[in-house]
């Protein structure tokens, strides 16, 4: 054993590669990216087989395929991508698997980083699977092994659900020295078991059915299921709000009788009813949905157990957002005594909101800039998608008028179109999230005659979860370059009835492109191809000539780049921000920004 | 336990700063924890790292009224996170505002003194440290973070000396970096 100081997800990687790990796949997303990237950075001999799939589905069945062939396999993903994966991951939990699989699929109570507050656990109850819950990075090492083991045994892929704070959180861990390298048998050709049928699907259901009872109580034993303390109050808790529970309790956690649910479907229920036994009420500290409280309450109707749970459901909890240590103790305070050891702070002067913007120099400022201006004075409305590039929501350049999920700017612009034929219909999509679910959506407008206008912002990367390839590239996670696949070729392919590649830097040209296809109809489209500053070099960086400088304020007022500021009223360049793109001296009246 | 809460806008080093702390803490033997802003706030948004060392540690995040040391890597980000730093608490603050796009945008007047000011009221031990001119003369404003680091340790909170943070900066940091980073250290330690 060797001390290690690992991030969560780094921990998750290094025990599934102790696992004996032979297959990963998976796609980008906050927080779960790190997962995948830390095992092909631990793989110089290439004995693991590692890749960025296209999307959450092709990971999950590229997973279930070297699972069928004896394989460890893992796949990761952020807990949206688990509903793109929902359609194998459904099936395959009656078809099962035969060499150990485990999707993680990572959970953003907040949110921090993502479009919606889902609960992993409910997927597991959904589609009947074993859930591991890891309150911490060392418990997260130990656990992804234990899942390995338990899909194995029993023949089923299993999730891994950790939150943000356990997959960003950092500690020392315990990590092996040696570990076996895991064989797998090879495909063996069996229709009955992995030919889905409705007669096979029947089986498998009532094998299932009777298979988590008896797993949950078997469960009831796990390791770390932990059931401490005594008294008449009990808390139940889980993952990392287990951890701030320990703290707002400050050592006398003996007291009352803690409960620790780390895997909470099956539900171990024998655990939970000796919980239960003796107690008056109990307060579930939970984040994201009530899952521990709704099954707690179940159990105290099944056992006729007067019982009173407190949590989510009664308003003891919030309904939303974060846990805290802090927050837990003002949830214990109304059962206990319990303070909180916070100064009181004069009022503050005003402090200025920061929400993330693009960064200096992206590029996406200067394609929405052009768009923009391209289409002064035209009744237009702006799909968005889910990228860095949803920042250019915000103002001045304001060109993000709806955002759902991965893909869906592509075919909203359509809806928006059969009501609107009117107006026209932009859809920006980002060259990774073009590949995972954008592609369909093309189709979809070509084939049924739609009028818009694809704008794809390709800047050669997955920019906001850390820069990682994509087909686009050609670089793989296996450290070969492959075919790097062209989306102008794709576009042209199904049937645009446009196809131009701009540079966005280049503002006229790009203003020019767009000006062109709004004359047009059918489905056309522009790839406004610029790598992100985080894969390219500066350029020489740009400053405003005071004395040519009209103080009109239009580089501010237009382009929102983060390194243009006032300084005692007049805008002025930060030199530590700037990233030589340009944009700003082609938008000034005068010529008074230059090299 | 010595509790660390280092808060800037994304872009400014506090992971790496972050990072070095930790890495001081375990060669003395002590158990760490941290936790990172990594996401959509690392685009120019506000970002905060925790590092907790000691024996136990439970949570990997500072509670509010914990932090023995609030390293601030510009001035109103000081001010949002001030209610997690303990009473008696040192709290090290680069004076140089981030102007954000919606103060420009506004034509608000931010420029980080009026944080100065409120902070200079309501904490008594409070370093502040003009990270413009240092990183002006190592020639790299990278070195923001270890500035800052440096002074911290200096009031020491840190649960680190000086020294310490010197010898870490020897084994985490590439060695074509060292000579900037030191002459970082020396000039934000001996300002005080």
């Amino acid at each position: 054993m060797a001390k290690r100081f690992l991030m969560g997800n780094e921990a998750i990687a290094l025990g599934a590669v102790h696992a004996g790990v032979n297959v990963v796949s998976g796609y980008p997303g906050t927080p779960s990216t790190e997962i995948l990237e830390t095992i092909a950075k631990n793989n110089k001999d290439g004995s693991v087989y590692v890749e960025w799939s296209v999307n959450e589905k092709a990971a999950l069945e590229v997973g279930a395929g070297a699972a069928y062939s004896g394989a460890r396999a893992l796949v990761t993903m952020k807990q949206v991508g688990l509903n793109v994966a929902s359609d194998p991951l459904m099936s395959l939990s009656y078809v099962g698997v035969k060499g150990g699989m485990v999707i993680v699929s990572a959970d953003d109570p907040g949110p921090i980083s993502s479009q919606t507050e889902q609960d992993t656990r409910h997927f597991a109850q959904f589609a009947k699977l074993p859930v591991f819950d890891p309150s911490s990075p060392e418990e997260a090492y130990q656990m992804i092994q234990d899942a390995f083991e338990l899909s194995e045994q029993i023949g089923a892929p299993v999730l891994f659900r950790p939150t943000t704070r356990v997959c960003h959180g950092c500690a020392s861990v315990d990590v092996k020295d040696e570990y076996e390298p895991h064989k797998p048998e090879g495909f063996v050709k069996d229709t009955m078991r992995w030919v889905i049928f409705p007669r096979t699907s029947f089986l498998n259901h009532c094998k299932i059915e009777k298979r988590d009872p008896e797993l949950g109580d078997r469960l009831s034993d796990y390791r770390f299921n932990k059931l401490s303390g005594s008294g008449r109050l009990g808390i139940a808790t889980h993952g990392i709000s287990y951890a701030y529970t320990c703290e707002a309790l400050d050592g006398c956690t003996d007291e009352y009788r803690l409960l620790k649910i780390s895997t909470p479907n099956p539900f171990p229920e024998r655990l939970a009813l000796e919980f239960l036994k003796g107690l008056d009420e109990v307060v579930c500290i939970e984040e994201l949905d009530p899952v521990i409280e709704r099954e707690l309450i179940f159990l105290c109707g099944k056992h006729g157990l007067n019982v009173r749970i407190h949590g989510k459901l009664d308003g003891t909890v919030q309904p939303a957002g974060e846990n805290t240590t802090e927050s837990v103790k003002d949830v214990l305070s109304n059962f206990m005594d319990i303070k909180r050891n916070e100064q009181k702070l004069p009022e503050p002067p005003e402090m200025p909101v920061r929400p993330p913007v693009l960064c200096a120099g992206c590029p996406h400022r200067a394609s929405f800039y052009a768009v923009k201006q391209a289409t002064r004075g035209r009744k237009a409305v702006y799909s968005g998608d889910i990228g860095c590039y949803t920042l250019g929501n915000a103002k001045p350049l304001d060109m993000v008028d709806t955002c759902l999920c991965m893909g869906a700017d592509v075919t909203i612009a359509q809806g928006i179109h059969r009501v609107e034929p009117d107006t026209l219909n932009f859809s920006f999509i980002g060259d990774s999230t073009f590949f995972a679910s954008g592609i369909t959506g093309v189709v979809n407008a070509v084939y049924n005659r739609t009028d818009i206008i694809l704008i794809v912002l390709d800047n050669s990367t997955t920019a906001m979860t850390g820069h990682q390839p994509h087909p686009g590239t050609g670089v793989t996670m296996m450290g070969d370059v492959s075919n790097a696949v062209s989306i102008e070729k794709i576009l042209g392919a199904v049937g645009c009835t446009y196809v131009r590649t701009v540079d966005p830097l280049d503002l006229s040209a790009a203003e020019a492109a767009v000006k062109e296809a709004a004359e047009l109809t059918g489905v056309r489209a522009i790839i406004m191809k610029s790598p992100c500053i985080a894969v390219s070099k500066p350029g020489a960086l740009f400053g405003i000539d005071a004395d040519k400088c009209i103080n009109c304020k239009k580089c501010i007022r237009e382009l929102g780049c983060p390194a243009i500021v006032l300084t005692n009223g007049r805008p002025e360049i930060e030199k530590s921000l700037c990233y030589g793109c340009g944009v700003c001296a082609q938008v000034c009246p005068v010529g008074a920004i230059g090299k | 336990m010595n509790n660390i809460l280092l808060c800037g806008v994304g872009g400014q080093g506090t992971v790496l700063a972050s990072k070095l702390i930790a890495f001081a803490a375990m060669e003395k033997g002590l158990n760490v924890r941290t936790s990172e802003t990594i996401g959509m706030s690392q685009r120019g948004g506000c970002v905060v790292s925790h590092v907790r060392s000691g024996e136990e540690i439970c949570s990997p995040m500072v509670p509010k009224g914990g932090a023995d040391v609030l390293i601030a890597f510009e001035p109103c980000e000081a001010v949002r996170n001030l209610a997690f730093l303990k009473e008696g608490g040192a709290l090290i603050v680069n004076k140089k505002a981030v102007k954000p796009v919606t103060a420009s945008l506004t034509g608000s007047a931010y420029d980080g003194s009026e944080m100065i000011e409120y902070l200079e009221k309501n904490v008594p031990s409070l370093t502040v440290i003009d990270g413009d001119d240092i990183c002006e003369r190592c020639g790299s404003a990278k070195v923001l973070n270890i500035a800052l680091l440096a002074a911290a340790a200096k009031s020491g909170q840190l649960g680190l000396t000086v020294g310490e943070l010197e010898s870490a900066i020897r084994k985490r940091i590439p060695e074509r970096f060292h000579e900037m980073n030191l002459k970082a250290v020396r000039l934000a330690a001996g300002e005080t």
